[in-house]
């Protein structure tokens, strides 16, 4: 098997054809913020927080979608990639409604802890203050469109490791939502099997159990990887 | 001469006051340093001219805060957004997305000349310029002092620490 030399951030690593940046970058201890992305999952490159510099590329490149090639010159931190990255964690609390004070994963939540590491201590642009709706009707599981990124964890986990494929997003651009089933309500869902692995996934509060208080809701993801590697095995 | 400090409140639940109260001991340190001119600690009832800082708290959501606010910015050097509603309007945000008609839908004859009338909710940032940003609901204790002394000392503050919620 050959190995591709590149550089990131000036340093010189080693790597497999076929990985991305951001595997990487991560096996070499090199921090690139991330939000859609989890390990296990498929990739989709939806939230761009990772962009990253590659020299020869006029525009910035997602660290999770973008394969190495040989010689590649790789830039993770830069004013500019900075500047992008600020942005779009603005618009993403712009979007939708956020306030960590009251929300269930409060000190937990991977959207709360970018705003912090990326130095973001406001929002520039207007607030859109959508009326967003919360589905409470399953049993054990609540979903609150209102603190949803749309990263699609959930649909990826339910598909790819549970198999039900429960979640799907609907409608386009700024009026897309996470639906179960063909829009119906949660708890009426024919698929969900009640795993909660959806639940775990979800890097914000926007999936939560219920009966859980403010600042609660912790979540776990190790369990992705794991099944992957042992169903992995057993193929 | 001491910088002039000013410390106010708009639709907040004075919880950033209470976090303020928390210095304890570096209280002691804040008033041999800055001078506080005007806060709800004391018994002024005009915002006074020449302000060096002012710490702002609460979001803008009546004709009277976007009045003061106002006032405030015309007449403060560096304008602080103190604590998540001034930041981010934040809870008091909520109404937003329902209009105030539907907040207003709860009393039986909504009251027009008692209370200010109600505007939808804005972060101080977006009705006038603000100079430093200190989130949190409320702010630790710590990080307020931080942002205190780094303005006292000119320099930028240590982000660190700092983060939307609690
Ligand atoms: S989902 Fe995260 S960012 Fe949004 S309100 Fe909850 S804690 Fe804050
Ligand atoms: S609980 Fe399990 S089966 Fe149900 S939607 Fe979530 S991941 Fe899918
Ligand atoms: S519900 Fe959670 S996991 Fe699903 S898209 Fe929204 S933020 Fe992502
Ligand atoms: S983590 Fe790469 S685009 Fe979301």
């Amino acid at each position: 098997m050959s190995v591709y030399t590149l550089e990131i951030d000036g340093r010189e690593v080693g790597a497999r054809p076929g990985e991305t940046i951001l595997a990487v970058a991560r096996e070499h201890q090199i921090e690139i913020p991330t939000l859609c992305s989890l390990e296990g999952l498929s990739t989709v490159g939806a939230c761009r927080l990772c962009l990253t510099e590659v020299e020869g590329a006029s525009r910035l490149l997602p660290a999770c979608t973008t394969a190495v090639a040989e010689g590649m010159r790789v830039r993770t931190q830069s004013e500019r990639i900075a500047r992008y990255r600020r942005g779009i964690l603005e618009l993403l609390f712009a979007e939708r409604n956020h306030q960590c004070a009251v929300c269930v994963s409060n000190g937990h939540c991977d959207l709360q802890a970018l705003a912090t590491s990326l130095g973001m201590d406001h929002v520039r642009v207007p607030y859109r203050d959508p009326l967003l709706s919360v589905d409470a009707s399953h049993e054990r599981f609540a979903l609150d469109h209102n603190r949803c990124v749309l990263c699609t964890r959930c649909v990826r986990v339910c598909d790819e490791i549970e198999g039900a494929h429960t979640w799907d997003v609907a409608g386009r651009g700024i009026g897309s939502w996470i639906v179960s089933d063909l829009a119906d309500p949660w708890g009426e869902s024919s698929s969900c099997t009640g795993c909660g692995k959806c639940v775990q996934v979800c890097p914000t509060g926007a999936l939560f159990e219920k009966g859980k208080a403010i600042g609660e809701m912790t979540k776990r993801t190790a369990f992705v990887p794991m099944l992957q590697h042992m169903r992995g095995r057993r193929r | 001469m001491r910088p002039r400090l000013a410390t106010l409140w708009l639709d907040g639940c004075s919880g950033c006051h209470m976090s303020l109260l928390d210095l304890d001991e570096r209280l002691l340190e804040i008033i041999r340093d800055f001078e506080l001119v005007y806060s709800p600690l004391l018994d002024v009832k005009e915002y006074p001219n020449a302000v060096d800082i002012a710490l702002v708290e609460g979001a803008v959501s009546t004709e009277a805060d976007r009045r003061r606010i106002q006032i405030v910015r015309e007449r403060t050097r560096i304008l602080v957004s103190f604590g998540d509603c001034a930041v981010t309007g934040n809870v008091p945000a909520l109404r937003n997305r329902i209009g105030i008609d539907a907040v207003l839908a709860v009393y039986e004859t909504p009251p027009t000349r008692e209370v200010p009338m109600l505007l939808p909710v804005f972060p101080v940032h977006q009705v006038v310029a603000v100079d430093h940003w200190l989130p949190g609901c409320p702010p630790s204790p710590d990080a307020i002092f931080e942002v205190l002394r780094a303005l006292l000392e000119q320099r930028a503050p240590a982000p660190s620490g700092v983060r939307f919620g609690s």
